[in-house]
């Protein structure tokens, strides 16, 4: 299948008066039409940073590397002049964000900033063709009442349902792409229940890929096709989504799935925490970035930093551990394949 | 060691929000907490978890019922009264950025509690609490010199903590401990609440909104909708046989960390949004939610009921 998009050792930097922060250190992936992949990591882990990049969504301070490159529909977007990138935005690739009211504008009906964001890019369309065209999009993500709904302000809106106009802005121009960065965190379990349920729905009618950038495995879980664990700027893991609970292959990977208690955890035992803390991006560590953290960590993890594994599949891990010449004791990856 | 540390009778709490419109934030809920024991309270968002949290510590006053701690009613005590009673519960904050002083240091952050409880007389005196605080939950002797601003979210979440110990308190209040924290930095804190629980006997009022924590760090689950316990008993009990439908749907909203599982899972979850607090659904309050609603329902507020031994339920079904 042909890949949208394929990015390729995407590095951005920020300069800031403490040094340069390297939020991401040389990033690559594709994304499959109507494909839905997750991009999980802490804060600062570079997961939002490269969803920014790829819509060019970043402040004056940061820099993308001229290395880099982002081709979408064969055009790099991170060389693409600002005014070209503003057809695309909205239009081929939409984005939603973590928090919807900050997102809308406050004096203006929600319906009218619908209407808005179809206008820019259908200038043709007439006054009620628009209105027709958001009503529609308001029912598509299923609105109560969305005549109703449609004169009334965002604070009149729960958190949930604005999250869902956002998503109706975003799928306005019916895109290829949307990047949803952490779209759920903010509400409750039962309406990020309902608004994945949505996501869902809509990847299914209307074949668009979805970048879903979260910190929950658990929505990861019950989302994506594929998932890229991130870490320090760089991806640690990717995998197919199965695989990647069944057979993780990395020690930070590992690590964050022991420390979500089970719905059948033994209560007695403690949690496998992972100890410390993330790497300070302006000064990145040389070798792997999860190394100071690493219970299996080595001399070779804090000097070098690994080359990809293949260890499956689609499935591929940066970890000294998966090297041929890796030690076969107490190797946690090893002596699993051995049982 | 006798009787609960908190016993919680009816408590009722209302804020008015204009001439005519009241906001029923809690509305009759009955609880008690025996020593050394988790009861994590859950819900979503302004069902009333926090508010409740708040007029146990009594930052707010009651409008109704009873609070009961260490045998001794507190609901409608002055504040004068009710300061050094303030030793034997403490409260840790969700926001670890904003509920530190960014101008006070470390030490004295964690000393203003034992300055303000007579339990030192000086600074320097404080230090020989401070230091073993600070060690106890995981940060050192040299953090003690510096500000909130120079720590990460989990490590001033531990500041906080320690802000909240150090004066050995009998029950700790925590508000939404881990939301703010990376999922790496919440097990720390969890496994730093229940070490420190085993060592000292104290026992926790737990608020979340992620269930599955919730069933790790307690005993007893409590879960409210719209300012009411609908559903009360043991941690595993809940969710091995949740009875209340409104559990029922919450539970099967929690995305499972499992593909296969989630694959599988019976697509139920809870339609709609949580009607306004101000004017609640008559009857059971969520009737107007509920897959199973019957006449009853929207005309009679069910009561809590042991439906089996320790598990109580507010619901028509039962």
């Amino acid at each position: 299948m042909e890949p949208i998009l394929t990015v390729d050792n995407l590095k951005t930097a920020f300069l800031t008066s403490s040094g340069k922060v390297q939020a991401v250190r040389g990033v690559s992936f594709s994304l499959n039409k109507g494909e839905i992949v997750g991009i999980v990591g802490e804060s600062g882990s570079g997961k939002s940073v490269t969803s920014m990049s790829i819509l060019r969504l970043l402040p004056d301070t940061a820099r993308i590397d001229p290395e880099s490159s982002i081709l979408f529909e064969g055009r790099d977007l991170s060389r693409l002049p600002k005014k070209q990138l503003r057809d695309i935005r909205g239009q081929k690739i939409a984005m939603i964000f973590q928090d919807p009211m900050s997102s809308l504008n406050p004096l203006i009906p929600v319906g009218n900033q619908v209407e808005e964001m179809i206008k820019i890019h259908h200038r043709e369309l007439s006054g009620e063709e628009l209105r027709k065209r958001a009503l529609a999009l308001f029912q598509d993500v299923r609105i109560p009442e969305p005549e109703k709904r449609f004169a009334q302000y965002p604070h009149q809106f729960s958190g949930g349902m604005r999250q869902r106009v956002m998503i109706a802005m975003a799928l306005a121009n019916r895109p290829d792409l949307l990047i949803a960065d952490e779209p759920t965190t903010a509400l409750d379990v039962t309406i990020q229940d309902q608004i994945l349920k949505q996501l869902r729905a809509l990847q299914r009618e209307w074949n668009t890929a979805i970048i879903f950038i979260t910190h929950d495995l658990g929505v990861v879980a019950e989302l994506c096709q594929r998932v890229l664990v991130m870490y320090g700027g760089l991806i640690m893991e990717e995998s197919p989504i199965d695989d990647l609970f069944e057979r993780p292959r990395h020690p930070y990977t590992l690590g964050l799935l022991r420390s979500i208690p089970a719905l059948n955890q033994d209560k007695g035992a403690r949690l496998d925490s992972i100890p410390g803390s993330p790497p300070d991006m302006t000064n990145p560590p040389a070798g792997c970035p999860f190394a100071p953290r690493c219970p299996y960590a080595r001399q070779i993890c804090a000097r070098e930093l690994p080359p990809y594994a293949a260890v499956g599949e689609g499935h591929r891990s940066m970890c000294w551990l998966l090297q041929p010449d890796a030690p076969a004791e107490g190797n946690p990856f090893r002596e699993e394949e051995a049982r | 060691m006798s009787g609960p540390i908190l016993e919680v009778t009816d408590l009722t709490q209302h804020f008015p929000v204009n001439r005519r419109d009241v906001v029923h934030a809690v509305d009759g809920v009955t609880f008690s907490i025996r020593r050394g024991q988790t009861l994590g309270l859950v819900g979503e968002s302004g069902c009333g978890k926090s508010s409740c949290a708040r007029s146990i510590i009594r930052v707010y006053d009651p409008t109704g019922g009873r609070i009961v701690l260490d045998g001794e009613e507190i609901t409608h005590m002055s504040q004068k009264e009710l300061q050094p009673r303030r030793k034997k519960m403490q409260m840790i904050f969700q926001d670890p950025y904003a509920s530190l002083n960014a101008r006070m240091t470390v030490r004295d952050i964690i000393a203003e509690p034992l300055l303000a409880h007579h339990v030192v007389k000086s600074r320097e005196e404080a230090n020989d609490y401070v230091y073993p605080m600070l060690e106890r939950v995981g940060l050192t002797r040299e953090h003690a010199g510096r500000y909130a601003h120079e720590f990460s979210g989990g490590q001033r979440q531990r500041v906080g903590i320690a802000r909240a110990l150090v004066l050995r308190p009998e029950l700790v209040i925590c508000d939404e401990p881990i939301s703010a924290l990376d999922v790496s930095i919440q097990a720390q804190v969890v496994n730093l609440l229940r070490d420190y629980q085993q060592e000292q006997g104290l026992a926790y009022l737990f608020i979340a909104h992620d269930l599955s924590m919730v069933r790790y760090v307690s005993d007893l689950v409590g879960v409210m909708y719209l300012g009411q316990l609908v559903e009360l008993c043991a941690a595993e009990e809940i969710y091995a046989h949740p009875l209340h439908p409104y559990t029922q749907g919450l539970l099967s909203s929690i995305p499972v960390a499992n593909p296969k599982l989630a694959r599988e899972k019976e697509q139920s979850g809870i339609e709609g949004d949580l009607p306004s607090p101000v004017d609640p659904p008559s009857g059971c309050r969520f009737h107007t939610r509920c897959p199973f609603a019957k006449e009853v329902c929207s005309q009679e507020a069910p009561c809590m009921k042991e439906v089996s031994p320790g598990h109580q339920t507010a619901c028509h079904l039962y």
